[in-house]
């Protein structure tokens, strides 16, 4: 099928690859995409950029077949044509990597690779067939991984390289990937782009959505900028920078790297010694861990994600329970080693931002001011001898919403109702605003805009410097390196070292980052 | 990625028409059920509604009924706000028919009415609470799953009853299984008594004092989820536990208490069945009414005002069904149950076959509205 297309696409070399027009999308009273015009040439890496709800996940899904535009025209290689679902689109040489991988973790590479294309009833000749196609791919694009490893052992740089190696075996000519780096270490990242260069020089068409300004500037040829589902711009990347971007993007000048004044570190508020979390499943997840965080400062723990950083983050908010070690905040022993009790932590004066604020932060079906004092309900501010004060609940959230810039400030709406950036804010004004002593904060501005991104950075400064102690944990080695008094690296639930970020690069995080043993190979 | 889900309906579309959408759908089936028995179903339908609204008496029976449902109907609601879903409000209620048995049988006698009608309903309340909380402990502290547990307790509970019964409870000298008689004391006023008292003409019935205790446990069961922390907890656990978790609040203790008060909701059937109608415990006098008020919670949505309104339709199903294989003598009682079956099939099991086309529907008839 590979083949056939090529053959279709090759005589018109001159019209785009993937061509769009004026395709106009709602769902109900939002207006996801307005008439949306693209052209992506042959043979190109062509970036997409814009906040969440910019309408470019949309856009792409109607590309692929998941939604159906209610106006506009889709053109590949020339020709219109009609994608009513993935098949369609796989059929005209369209093929995904989606931001979660859609793969079945105890089959092989190999398995993932033929499932749904096996070819036949019995899988032997299939197989044989599909191995050495893909052994050609994996030469051609430097893709390689063990055909017969199971996928769930693959590192999840591995594991996109199954989902690329899927799309390309099912014939596609155009590759679309959805914030394929979410994942990665930078070295990870920087393997996936040479990947993309290399697909790009073989002729094939690379379409990269993203909110990473750095990816966009390092890796593509041509950059559109969407904002609430309109393109607003488009650039040749040679010819823009970051900080036109960013304002593309946002409608605002911003300001990508938060000022601060050096940290005035007080006394130690969270003292950790030897901390060790063994999971459900008997597994090490925390080794041994140790520091301090001070007054005044903010601490960054940098790593790639499910090197222990959740469990260390729950173990001292007391959500799961430690098996060894001391916690103190403040000097007073919190116990964590026999039980879990957030509450008795929060009555320390910690205040716990939680990576995930869909799963943990909130729950999205409460209102917005059900949400508004959760791990706080029992608060005799709101709390008759039996019932709750629902307006005083609605008055403080109403304020709290007003004070971070909550929008719509409307307490009574549906948490699920506001966007990410908002839903974070929403979890950060309850947090902050008991003015706790020290702060574990997680993932702070995972899939948040980059106006809401400065907002929080600007208020994480602000506790900081009314003396609270930070503890911040982030994938988002920008995050780290800009917000960071001192930076620890986490790897395989330890503590590897640390670093000043005065001295710290990206490269020497990552390194890091990957473990000491690969550090020196 | 913001886009709302394709099916999305507005809110009084969701409890308004959609299941005014199914119920209108088991109505046909039914009515083609009937017309293949031979009969008409226009009339069959007239029969019904006359039976269940037609006069006085009738719906005195089916708010009688209804009375039933509102109390199972909260008990599988209330547990399913903390995401349980308990289907063993039958075997609660037996059991707290024994407790609400007991104290009738032991007390009635020596306590007046106003001190013994509480009593009653506590111990009915304990006795309810405590057969739903063993399975709430194995799923909190031994990962039982209740869906398992509590459908075993409904057997256990009926075994025991018979056996109670059958052994010890029984009144000497007697063929059927029956207690001796409650004392005056110990019996719930039916309404039209009261009525009376005041001088006021109502049609005679069984509806009983029940029905208004069934309301007042709606309303209560409204705040108490809306307006109390512990609602608030309950329904935290229900709709994320991970962050009930990270509140602070125990999914364990939370499970204990949720299903206490689900037992002792369904135990207040007793007070309708035995206390207000039967004045002794007899065998099976639950009838299926713990089971049918999963029907109701579904039906309901698990809103205090929803479950009335289910209520309300199981009773008149169950009143108007009866009246109507009176009339017809071609539909029988199986038949009646058929129809109910139905009803329970469309607004319960596939409550959600007609939203994708109504959601389609009101996208189209308000397209420029966004």
């Amino acid at each position: 099928m590979a083949d056939q297309i090529k053959s279709e696409a090759s005589p018109s070399v001159a019209a785009p690859a993937v061509e769009l027009i004026g395709i106009d999308k709602r769902f109900g009273a939002v207006h996801a995409n307005r008439a949306v015009s693209l052209r992506i040439a042959v043979g190109s890496i062509h970036g997409i950029i814009g906040e969440n709800g910019a309408g470019k996940s949309t856009l792409m899904s109607i590309l692929y077949g998941y939604y159906q535009a209610d106006a506009g025209e889709i053109r590949i290689a020339g020709k219109p044509v009609h994608i009513g679902n993935s098949h369609d689109a796989l059929a005209h040489g369209i093929g995904m990597v989606h931001q979660h991988f859609m793969l079945v973790d105890p089959f092989t590479v190999l398995e993932n690779v033929m499932l749904g294309v096996e070819g036949g009833y019995l899988l032997a000749a299939g197989a044989a067939q599909a191995r050495a196609e893909l052994q050609r791919l994996q030469r051609d694009y430097k893709l390689e991984v063990d055909l017969d490893t199971p996928v769930g052992e693959l590192p999840v740089g591995l594991q996109q390289r199954v989902e690329i190696l899927k799309a390309l075996y099912r014939g596609a000519q155009v590759l679309i990937l959805d914030e394929p780096t979410g994942v990665l270490t930078p070295q990870e990242a920087d393997h996936l782009f040479r990947i993309l260069r290399a697909l790009r020089d073989e002729g094939k068409t690379v379409i990269l959505i993203t909110h990473k300004l750095r990816e966009i500037l390092e890796v593509t040829d041509r950059v559109t900028v969407m904002r609430q589902g309109a393109v607003v711009a488009e650039r040749a990347t040679r010819d823009t920078t970051k900080e036109e971007l960013a304002e593309l993007m946002v409608g605002r000048k911003v300001l990508l790297r938060v000022e601060k004044s050096p940290a005035k570190p007080g006394p130690v508020v969270l003292e950790v010694r030897g901390l060790t979390v063994i999971d459900g499943a008997g597994v090490r997840r925390v080794k041994d861990v140790s520091f301090d965080v001070r007054a005044g400062e903010i601490v960054g723990i940098a790593g790639v994600s499910g090197n222990g950083q959740s469990e260390l983050l729950e173990a001292l908010s007391g959500i799961r329970r430690a098996s060894s070690g001391t916690v103190k905040i403040k000097g007073s022993e919190c116990g964590v080693t026999h039980t879990i009790d957030p509450r008795a932590m929060r009555a320390l004066g910690l205040a716990h931002v939680p990576e995930d604020r869909q799963r943990m932060g909130l729950v999205t079906a409460f209102a917005i001011n059900e949400s508004a004092i959760l791990g706080y309900h029992d608060d005799k501010r709101y709390n008759g001898p039996l019932l709750m004060d629902r307006d005083k609940i609605i008055d403080l959230c109403g304020r709290q919403m007003g004070d971070y810039d909550v929008r719509p400030p409307d307490p009574r709406l549906r948490t699920a109702a506001l966007s990410g950036g908002n839903q974070q804010k929403v979890v950060l004004a309850r947090e902050f605003d008991r003015d706790p002593e020290l702060l574990l904060v997680g993932q702070p501005t995972r899939g948040v805009d980059i106006g809401a991104i400065e907002f929080i950075h600007r208020r994480l400064i602000a506790m900081r410097d009314a003396g609270k102690a930070v503890l911040l944990v982030s994938v988002e080695l920008d995050e780290i390196l800009s917000l960071a008094d001192r930076i620890l690296v986490m790897f395989d639930g330890r503590v590897v070292g640390e670093v000043a970020p005065a001295q710290a690069t990206e490269q020497k995080l990552g390194l890091m980052m990957a473990g000491a043993s690969e550090a020196a190979a | 990625m913001s886009a709302a889900p394709p099916s999305s309906l507005p809110r009084w579309a969701d409890v308004v028409v959609l299941p005014a959408a199914n119920l209108l759908a088991a109505f046909i089936l039914s009515g083609l059920v009937v017309v293949a028995i031979g009969e008409n179903p226009f009339q069959a339908m007239s029969i019904l509604v006359t039976g269940a609204f037609g006069n006085a008496e009738s719906i005195g029976y089916t708010l009688y009924y209804a009375t039933n449902f509102v109390f199972t109907g909260l008990a599988v609601a209330i547990a399913f706000h903390a995401g349980l879903f308990n289907i063993g409000g039958e075997g609660q209620a037996y059991i707290g028919g024994l407790g609400v048995g007991l104290a009738c049988l032991w007390l009635g006698g020596l306590l007046p009415a106003p001190i013994m009608v509480p009593v009653a309903i506590l111990t009915g309340a304990a006795f309810g609470a405590a057969w739903a909380t063993v399975p709430a402990y194995l799923q909190a502290y031994r990962g039982s799953h209740i869906v398992i547990t509590t459908i075993m307790f409904n057997f256990i509970a009926a075994s025991v009853m018979t056996y109670l019964m059958v052994n010890v409870l029984i009144k000497p000298g007697q063929q059927s299984p029956e207690s001796h008689e409650f004392a005056a004391a110990a019996t719930l006023p039916r309404l039209h008594e009261m009525a009376e008292s005041f001088g006021l003409e109502m049609a005679t019935s069984p509806l009983n004092l029940a029905f208004v205790w069934a309301l007042l446990c709606a309303g209560w069961y409204h705040l108490f989820l809306w307006r109390t922390r512990w609602g608030y907890e309950i329904r935290a656990v229900g709709a994320n536990e991970t962050a009930a978790i990270y509140a602070g609040i125990s999914p364990a203790r939370i499970t204990i208490l949720v299903m206490a008060i689900s037992g002792a909701l369904a135990g207040f059937v007793a007070l309708n069945e035995l206390m207000g109608v039967h004045y002794r415990i007899i065998l099976n006098f639950t009838g299926g009414y713990g089971f049918v008020g999963i029907a109701v919670a579904l039906i309901g949505r698990n809103r205090a005002l929803g479950i009335c309104l289910a209520s309300l339709l199981f009773g008149a199903l169950y009143q108007g069904g009866s009246e109507l294989s009176l009339d017809m003598p071609t539909v029988t009682r199986e038949l009646v149950v058929v129809i109910q079956g139905l009803v329970i099939l469309f607004c319960g099991a596939l409550e959600n076959v007609f939203r994708g086309r109504i959601a389609q529907l009101f996208r189209r008839l308000t397209p420029a509205a966004a």
